[in-house]
């Protein structure tokens, strides 16, 4: 079982990956939605990511209102 | 017809095998532009039958097989009208769609939908009519249709219950949440998943292998597994126009287009 901080590093490096982004350039407490910049079908995308790598459901209405990695890590602790 | 090219789409008819791509900007909204399109597609399967295993449907867009109907256009042509007059305009619609589904549901040969990305709303009620749904592993599917205030209208409802358990119609539904590929593969739903941009090279390889196999049998097998449900299509219709005349309706609408948010297909 892996714990919220490793979640949050892997949901961090899963990000910074798949936008090209240096490693440790992302922080748990940034805005996705800014730092980011992605638009409603990358956000799909992002979701779909997620939930392959982690092998869970994330329904959307779970994480909206969400835009910081902590929290969103935290929705997706939950599921595991 | 053999190939077309139009300003949403186009097809091609190659050793068998039709392939219709879908190419409207931004994400294949299926509005009056497309669903003309898609009507001389369908008017080609006369000619085309003899000589047609297998049809695929895909998109060209990135990130999006089909985001669903053209909402923008719904408003914008019902805000033009009286509110009488607006359930008029939309049956016309419904039935010129339905008319182009139950095409595609019933044509002989098999139909495949190479799905990637995003396919919601109409989008996926064009994939059900198909007889299968290859899908991208980062495909997500979804019927948002009741943050509107209506319920899917080109056949999405009793197609989906025709294939799959009313848990997975109801969850999709009343949630109008997305749902990804594997979970879709595990209800039922999408009948081979694909790696990443793989889908579209799948369903070739699978009609490939459907053009094996006698014509007349496969046209039988499919008119024996895959009844049309008629009646609860004409329901759909009915019970649609009746929701689209309340207030709220365009409200949401208003709401929707004027949205930018993340996730716009969530209230």
């Amino acid at each position: 079982m892996r714990t919220l901080e490793q979640t949050t590093q892997e949901v961090l490096d899963l990000a910074a990956t798949h936008f090209q982004l240096p490693a440790g350039s992302l922080a748990p407490g940034d805005d996705f939605f800014k730092k980011l910049g992605i638009d409603s079908l990358q956000t799909l995308e992002m979701l779909s990511r997620l939930e392959n790598h982690f092998g869970i459901e994330l329904p959307d209405y779970e994480v909206q209102g969400v835009s910081d990695f902590q929290t969103l890590a935290e929705r997706i602790q939950s599921r595991l | 017809m053999k190939s077309f090219t139009g300003k949403t789409l186009r097809w091609e008819w190659r050793a068998g095998v039709i392939e219709l791509t879908l190419d409207h900007e931004p994400a294949n909204e299926i509005g009056t532009a497309m669903l003309a399109e898609l009507e001389k597609f369908v008017a080609a399967f006369a000619a085309l039958t003899p000589e047609t295993s297998v049809c695929i449907i895909s998109s060209a867009r990135k990130s999006v097989f089909s985001a669903g109907g053209d909402l923008r256009e719904l408003y914008s042509t019902a805000a033009s009208v009286a509110a009488k007059d607006r359930p008029a305009g939309v049956r016309a619609f419904l039935e010129r769609i339905h008319a182009v589904m139950n095409a595609i549901d019933e044509v002989p040969f098999v139909t495949i939908a190479a799905v990637h990305g995003a396919c919601f709303g109409g989008g996926l009620e064009l994939a059900l009519a198909c007889d299968m749904i290859i899908a991208d592993k980062m495909a997500r599917f979804a019927f948002p249709e009741l943050r509107l205030g209506f319920i899917p209208g080109f056949g999405g409802i009793p197609r989906l219950k025709r294939d799959l358990g009313n848990a997975f119609v109801r969850d999709l539904l009343f949630t109008g949440r997305t749902v990804n590929a594997t979970r879709s593969q595990a209800l039922g739903l999408v009948a081979q998943l694909a790696g990443e941009g793989e889908a579209l090279r799948i369903a070739r390889s699978t009609a490939a292998q459907i053009s094996k196999y006698d014509a007349v049998t496969r046209s039988a097998a499919k008119k024996f597994i895959k009844p049309i449900p008629r009646e609860e299509l004409r329901r759909e219709i009915d019970l649609f126009c009746e929701l689209f005349t309340r207030p709220a309706v365009m409200a949401a609408l208003k709401k929707f287009v004027e949205d930018s948010g993340p996730m716009p297909y969530l209230p």
